[in-house]
């Protein structure tokens, strides 16, 4: 018997719990909890993991290095390094595929980005199973602490309506998988389309749109009506390429359903809701810099930023999101440089092209009194250089003849990691404490603007905004364009938009996206510098549009189908 | 006074005393061990007619028989003949002992008499060569550096490969603690008597969940009852040097070179005019001390040994230190009639550890040679006088740091002690002939304290705000870790003999606990106040985690006429790391042999001395995977610096919440392994010859392998998928070769070659290449590694470097469009040893040679430091080259995944060199004997870079293998 009960007593011993990580019983005892995996939601954005990101394995995906493998930085590098805004020096594995445009199924980065956009679904959709009513009600949460709980979901279908959007934009079809599916390592979600992922997307946002809290009505970093309006508007302007013909090896995407109307009215539903342009420079920021200091968590920014990837040098820290975006577009020698954007460092990677200089050259541009076209090039060969004193011997030339060598292309000074006083925000460390805008109002009038061209609408409001951000970038009105220079066509596409979104939205994400819908990413018509490989530019077959399903989630998930050309 | 004594010289056939030896008065328990010149005395023998037993290992036991008058001494002297392998013999086994004849699996015994010599501070370096299919790898020439161990290859692919230790019964843990590598390190190896190797699973599957990676069971010395209180004093003194250093150019070549071919002009600006060998700066002559004195004997009717032993050494990077102390305990008394016999054992050890950063190594050899070590110019004042790269007066970003500085200024320190022991009490049931009953209590505590303090002149941790005060320079961070193992086992053994046919039976319990746990620090600056990341704090104060096992076992033997052999066993296992319903795992195993000597037409053959084939079939599993709770839903607490701090600033905190992946699947790997020996013996054993082939199937692989995206927290996860197969060839051959009084010569070689492939990974689309892992340290994340179907594990993944008509490669140019494909591996195919051991009259010299044939290194020195861009890299600083470059011309870094680095790396190296001389008695009783000895005398090997023995298959920031002249004296009385 005293064996038996000794044995009896061993058996129990076998169910071990962790102490410091919780299971979901002990993590789901309160409100406060609930909030903490909601923050983690939104942390998916921002940070690569859970550990200090000095600590080494601190990763919430595998295969991919931590920092590397940030959402915010593998979802900018697709969107910015694949187009003219971009290029990079390193010779990161699969790294300057991006420029060739060769990248194949078996790409590191893009599978990191593609785990990354996944992780955040499942985080996602674990919240929704855990938050359910029934749930709640198990775990004894009833009252105010049920009702706020409740609203946590509204932030989490938005974020996952988000992250399905990516994937509409970046891979087209995918897996669909949703809080029914169950975690269990042996489940293979469904494959879905473009066109089902759209309009899951669209019910999401939709159904945010009215259970999200009112605009402006929420805490900061959270999101409100207003951001899933203006992803609705996002997702509708570009409707017409997510609704249309796949690409396929040698063909560009069909033309599907246009919702030009429906983008317009989204748009401007959320800029009405109460979001406009910043408009107050100060002594060391013109009012369009400011928006990307590292105090925009604050002051004229928050009138115009409607959801910000929060970071700080002190709480927020990744080697991922605009600390990639700061120190890898910064010269390591250059100590000036380092100062002016508020660092000790540089990493040396990052610069622009000579095609997004040339947007300032234009016509429509200017090469001098636009606030927004600040580069480091030097010695200084165009008029509109900045007037910025370098006092190293190492020069930035504009012609990029060699990628990996960083001082070949220019330098873009757009988000600076200090304060609107000036004062340097990167500490010992390097941090950034530069929140990064995921979506503003200026981006929405555009939209707007777009759409009135190609579809119909207020023309008077589309030309107010369109010249309102170019007043704002002047500093005054004599940059105003007319009706018809907005809405003249070149090959069927409003080419003046196209052109104001880079000077106003470059390094901000969307250039790929743009690039698509107006169908020059892909073409010979237009070409930059080393697209496609080739330092003259060239042409690339259509199915590069999207980026191929990784062959790692083929392999495992036979519901898939790779995309045509891969 | 019915008591006398008996007193006598064991001798080999040239007269020489034999230390050592067991000596028994047969049926009682009095005995005792032969002195360092072979002397032995055993007090109060009962008068009468006795039959004394004298054994040792390797020769054939005498009886001699004497006759004890009450009060007199009575001299029972004797000579022993050599014999290569000694039948009855007992080996120690799992749970027990068994003749060596007896034995039915692949099992090889080495004991005290045939361990390497010289500068052995770790207790696995003791077989290092000896037994053929164990591959044993240091990590490196850090005193206390880990060292990998593998019998028969790699027996998993994400599960641990490292095999089983039992040391004196209790099954310790294979993992480390920090501060620790090497779990082995804390035992001291004067204190080992034997170790047993168990390699295929007929002979491990009693130890059944643990023991896929083979089991090595460790012996430590003890006492025996009636013998005489005996002293021993063995001292070490030893000097250790670099064996090979990291290739790369003088600082005048260097200069060459950079002028020659930088790209940048601004570069050759920043070469300096100082010629440093960095490495020089860094290595020293490292000097070590090891002494251990032990006493033992038996107080009245308990036997017992102590010993202490202090190991004082130094590594061969300068700052780098090891001093343990070690002390060991056995008791072993027998009580009740003989009936009960208690086995208690306690091992304690205290480390000292002063870490280098490895880090530095190859930083050294790398550092721009032409910049001073220090300069007096006062911009360095901050750095304390070093040289170091800056921008303006602030360290330059990316450049490294000076390494002599960075050495100096960091204090990494730990102190580790450890408690290894058990009590074992095993009862001869009364009444009940054949019947006993064992228990074993045993726990293994470890306890880890340790900081790293870097000093406010370092250059790495300068803090850019505020550089003019100490205090917020530097850093500090101390740490703390305790694990503790407990462990029950209880069995009851029955054994009977009719006629010519014995059997025996037993069944047992085990139950296992693993706890470990620690405080979680922040990390401050040097005034140990101010925070290093400002604002930080510790959302988690401590880590704890713990692992349960629970077991029954058995085992049932069979000796038919010593002819027909048997061993069944079967052991059930259960873990707490999976879930209830996928927990349980069973493992039998069966092992037959067929001694044909014993047959009628073979007893008689005066060449053929032994004959025997075996034949095993047997399970084991795996279930260690690192984590404790992977199988159970669970949610992390994020750090401090990963928050996301929604909401109007200070009204919250932003401590967020993760849920992890998780498989609730999980479930045992199982590992089937079948295997035949054959043991040969000719000219009454003066050769013996031992053959096995085997296979090892590892199925239900536990692998870390893509989930389907979306359907769990993470994209990869721990699953049962696949399977992993080795098959291999292994001989050993011992060869008594000359055997006259004063010249004895015996050689032993032993070869091994294991063939490694994964068979399975789950579902596999075609064009899907494997897994890739192993960051060769080049870039940011870089992996150089696969785990492919149908290949070899951990094989490379590299490109196919295309060559010029002149041989030179082609920089950029690769075969098949550039495509990767699966290159080699770092495993050998083959290895063997060599060992010979020559002794004339006192003097002895002893030669081990261990090879490696088949294995590939990737060469990431060279890979990072062969193309001029590594000089180019930067604009600020230059960072030398490996020679190679005047080779490859490669001038960007792009070619680092060429299957040029791939290099082959087999090797032979001479272990060890031993001379020693027995001077034998000095004054009284006080007996002596020096030796000199060599480890690592050569290394014979195509592989250009620092080491070919590179365990994971990438060579860097290796710490080099010293090479160590040991001079050693015994002294006994």
């Amino acid at each position: 018997t005293a064996l038996a009960s000794l044995s009896a007593s061993c058996t129990k011993d076998l169910d071990q719990n962790p102490k410091y990580e919780l299971t979901p019983d002990r993590q789901y005892t309160s409100q406060a909890g609930y909030y903490q995996v909601m923050a983690k939601l939104y942390a998916g954005f921002a940070v690569s993991g859970q550990g200090d990101p000095d600590s080494g394995s601190s990763s919430d995906i595998s295969g991919i290095d931590a920092g590397t493998g940030n959402y915010l930085r593998q979802y900018w590098s697709a969107q910015e390094l694949s187009t003219d805004e971009a290029v990079v020096a390193w010779n990161d594995p699969g790294i300057q595929d991006w420029h060739n445009m060769n990248w194949n199924a078996s790409n590191l980065l893009i599978n990191g980005l593609y785990n990354r956009l996944y992780y955040e679904i499942s985080i996602c959709n674990e919240f929704l199973r855990e938050s359910t009513d029934e749930k709640l009600s198990a775990r004894g949460i009833t009252g105010d602490a049920a009702a706020a709980v409740r609203a946590y979901r509204a932030d989490a279908r938005f974020l996952r309506a988000v992250t399905y959007y990516h994937v509409i934009d970046l891979f087209g079809n995918g897996p669909k998988a949703t809080e029914t599916t169950v975690v269990n390592t042996g489940d293979t979600p469904p494959y879905a389309t473009r066109k089902d992922l759209f309009n899951f997307v669209e019910a999401e946002l939709l159904d945010c749109g009215n259970t999200l809290p009112k605009p402006k009505a929420n805490q900061y970093g959270r999101v409100d009506q207003a951001a899933a309006w203006g992803f609705l508007a996002r997702l509708y302007i570009n409707a017409e390429v997510y609704t249309g013909d796949l690409p396929t090896a040698n063909t560009t995407h069909g033309n599907g359903v246009a919702r030009w109307a429906d983008a317009a009215k989204y748009a401007k539903q959320a800029i009405d809701a109460g979001y406009n342009l910043a408009n107050t420079p100060n002594a060391t920021a013109s009012a369009y810099g400011r928006l990307f200091l590292a105090d925009n968590n604050t002051g004229p920014a928050t009138q115009e930023i409607i959801w910000p990837i929060i970071y700080d040098v002190n709480t927020t820290r990744s080697y991922g999101g605009t600390t990639f975006l700061i120190n890898g577009s910064t010269s390591p020698t250059t100590a000036p440089w380092q100062k002016l954007v508020g660092q000790s460092t540089g990493w040396g990677g990052l610069r622009g092209t000579s095609a997004l200089v040339d947007q300032f050259a234009k016509a429509g541009g200017d090469t001098t009194r636009d606030s927004r076209g600040r580069f480091w090039i030097t010695p200084p060969r165009r008029p509109y250089q900045p007037k910025l004193t370098d006092t190293a011997k190492v020069r930035q030339y504009l012609r990029i003849t060699n990628l990996s060598d960083f001082t070949r292309g220019p330098g873009v000074l757009k988000f600076r990691n200090v304060n609107s006083a000036g004062a340097a925000q990167g500490g010992a460390q390097n941090f950034s404490s530069v929140d990064y805008p995921m979506l503003r109002a200026a981006d929405l009038m555009l939209i707007y603007a777009e759409a009135v061209v190609r579809g119909g609408g207020d023309q008077t409001t589309a030309m107010t905004y369109v010249n309102n951000i170019r007043r704002r970038a002047y500093g005054d009105n004599s940059a105003d364009v007319s009706w018809a220079t907005i809405s003249q066509l070149t090959g069927g596409q409003p080419e003046f938009l196209l052109d104001e979104r880079s000077r106003e939205l470059f390094w901000e994400g969307v250039r790929r996206t743009d690039l698509i819908r107006f169908r020059r990413f892909v073409e010979n018509t237009y070409v930059w510098p080393w697209k496609g490989g080739v330092a003259n530019g060239t042409g690339v077959p259509g199915f590069r549009e999207l980026y191929p399903l990784p062959t790692s989630d083929l392999t495992v998930n036979p519901n898939l189908k790779q995309n045509a050309g891969y | 006074q019915s008591t006398g004594s008996v007193s006598g010289r064991v001798t080999d056939s040239k007269n020489e005393g034999i230390p050592g030896a067991t000596v028994l008065i047969e049926g009682t328990s009095l005995g005792s061990s032969s002195n360092v010149d072979g002397t032995y005395s055993i007090q109060n023998v009962p008068a009468g007619p006795h039959t004394v037993v004298i054994s040792f290992v390797g020769y054939n036991a005498v009886r001699v028989p004497v006759t004890v008058v009450a009060g007199q001494n009575a001299d029972a002297s004797a000579g022993l003949k050599e014999n290569t392998t000694q039948l009855a013999e007992a080996v120690v086994v799992g749970y027990g002992t068994q003749r060596r004849q007896d034995i039915t699996g692949a099992v090889t015994a080495i004991d005290s008499k045939q361990f390497v010599q010289g500068q052995v501070t770790n207790p696995e370096q003791l077989i290092q060569g000896k037994v053929a299919g164990v591959s044993i790898s240091t990590a490196g020439g850090a005193p206390g550096a880990g060292t990998t161990v593998r019998i028969r290859g790699n027996s998993s692919l994400n599960a641990n490969s490292d095999p089983l230790y039992v040391i004196d019964g209790v099954a310790v843990d294979k993992e480390g603690i920090n501060g620790a590598s090497n779990p082995l390190t804390l035992i001291n190896p004067n204190d080992i008597e034997n170790v047993t190797v168990l390699k295929d699973a007929s002979a491990t599957a009693i130890y059944g969940n643990r023991a896929a990676g083979g089991v090595i069971l460790i012996t430590t010395k003890r006492g025996l009852v009636g013998e005489k209180i005996h002293v021993e004093l063995n001292s070490q003194a030893s000097i250790s040097t670099v064996a090979r250093r990291y290739d790369v150019f003088s600082a005048d070549e260097f200069r060459e070179v950079v002028k020659a071919n930088s790209t940048l002009s601004s570069q050759v600006a920043t070469l300096g005019t100082a010629n440093t060998d960095w490495q020089k700066e860094i290595f020293r002559t490292a000097k070590a001390f090891d002494n251990t004195v032990s006493l033992r004997g038996a107080v009245g009717k308990v036997p017992f040994r102590v010993s202490y032993g202090n190991l004082n050494q130094q590594g061969l990077v300068i700052t780098n230190k090891l001093v343990r102390n070690t002390g060991s305990v056995s008791l072993n008394p027998t009580l009740l009639d003989n009936h009960l016999r208690i086995d208690i054992n306690a091992k304690g050890s205290v480390i000292d550890n002063r870490f280098a950063d490895y880090g530095q190594i190859a930083n050294a050899a790398f550092y721009d040679p032409t910049q001073p070590v220090t300069s007096t110019d006062p911009i360095y004042a901050p750095y304390g006088g070093y040289y170091q790269f800056l921008n303006g007066a602030n360290p330059l970003g990316q450049a490294p740091g000076n390494p002599v500085a960075a050495l100096n200024y960091r204090n990494d320190i730990s102190t580790v002690k450890r408690l290894i022991g058990n009590v074992q009490f095993d009862y001869k049931i009364h009444g009940i002939e054949g019947l006993r009953a064992n228990l074993n209590l045993g726990v293994d505590l470890a306890r880890s304290r340790g900081s790293i303090s870097v000093a406010p002149t370092d250059f790495g941790t300068h803090n850019n705000d505020q550089p003019n005060v100490p205090g917020l320079n530097g850093s500090y961070v101390p740490s703390s870790q305790d694990k503790n193992m407990k462990l029950l086992e209880a069995y009851l053994a029955y054994e009977r003999q009719f006629g010519g046919t014995r059997f025996t039976i037993q069944a047992g319990h085990a139950y296992q606990s693993f706890e470990n746990q620690g405080l979680n620090f922040l990390t401050t600056r040097s005034d140990q106040t101010t925070l290093f990341k400002p604002g930080e704090i510790l959302t988690l104060p401590a880590y704890y985690n713990k692992y349960v096992l629970l077991s029954f076992f058995g085992r049932a033997t069979l000796n038919v006429k010593d002819k027909y052999l048997l061993t069944a066993t079967v052991r059930n296992d259960n873990t707490s790391r999976f879930t209830a319903g996928n927990r349980s795992g069973t493992f039998p195993a069966l092992g037959l042999a067929w001694r044909i000597k014993g047959e009628d037409f073979l007893k008689d053959n005066n060449s053929i001395s032994e004959l025997k084939l075996r034949v095993g079939y047997g399970r084991t599993g795996q279930q260690d995977i690192g984590g404790a709770y992977d199988a159970i839903a669970r949610y992390q607490i994020g750090s401090s610096t990963t928050q996301y701090p929604i909401g109007p600033i200070g009204t919250t905190t932003g401590i967020t919440a993760a849920p992890l992946g998780y498989n609730q699947f999980l479930t045992w790997e199982t590992t089937n392994t079948y295997n035949a020996g054959l043991d040969l013996g000719f000219l009454d054993n003066r050769v013996g010859l031992t053959v096995d082939v085997y296979q090892r199937t590892a199925t239900d692989l536990l692998a870390n392998v893509a989930v389907p995206a979306g359907s769990n927290n993470n994209n990869q996860l721990n699953r049962n998928i696949g399977s992993l197969r080795n098959r291999g060839v292994e001989v050993a051959l011992n060869y008594n070769v000359i055997r006259t009084t004063d010249v004895n010569w015996s050689v032993n070689l032993n070869g091994a070659y294991n063939v490694n492939k994964i068979t399975d990974l789950g579902t596999q689309l075609e064009g899907f290449a494997g897994y890739r892992f192993g960051n060769p340290g080049v870039g940011t994340g870089n992996y150089i590694q696969i785990n492919s179907v149908g290949y070899q594990s951990n094989s490379f993944y590299v490109r196919k470097q295309v060559y010029d008509a002149n041989g030179q490669p082609i920089e950029g140019l690769f075969a098949n469009n550039g495509a990767y494909y699966q290159y080699k591996q770092p495993a050998p195919l083959v290895t063997m040893g060599f060992t010979s051991n020559l002794s004339y009259r006192k003097a002895s010299l002893g030669v081990t040679l261990r090879s490696n044939i088949g294995n590939y290194v990737y060469n990431a020195n060279t890979a990072s430091g062969a193309n001029f861009s590594g000089a180019n890299t930067s604009t600020g600083f230059v960072s030398n080259l490996s020679p190679d470059v005047l080779v490859t011309r490669f001038s960007t870094n792009k070619p680092f995944d060429s299957d040029y680095y791939v290099q082959n790396a087999s090797f032979l190296r001479c272990e060890n060199i031993v001379l020693g001389y027995n001077v034998g008695k000095i004054f009284g009783e006080t007996t002596l004997r020096l030796s000199g000895s060599v480890q690592n005398a050569f290394l014979v090997t195509r592989y250009k870079g620092v080491d070919p023995e590179i365990t994971d298959g990438i060579d860097r920031n290796f710490y080099p293998r010293a090479r160590t002249y040991t001079f050693g004296l015994a002294l006994g009385f």
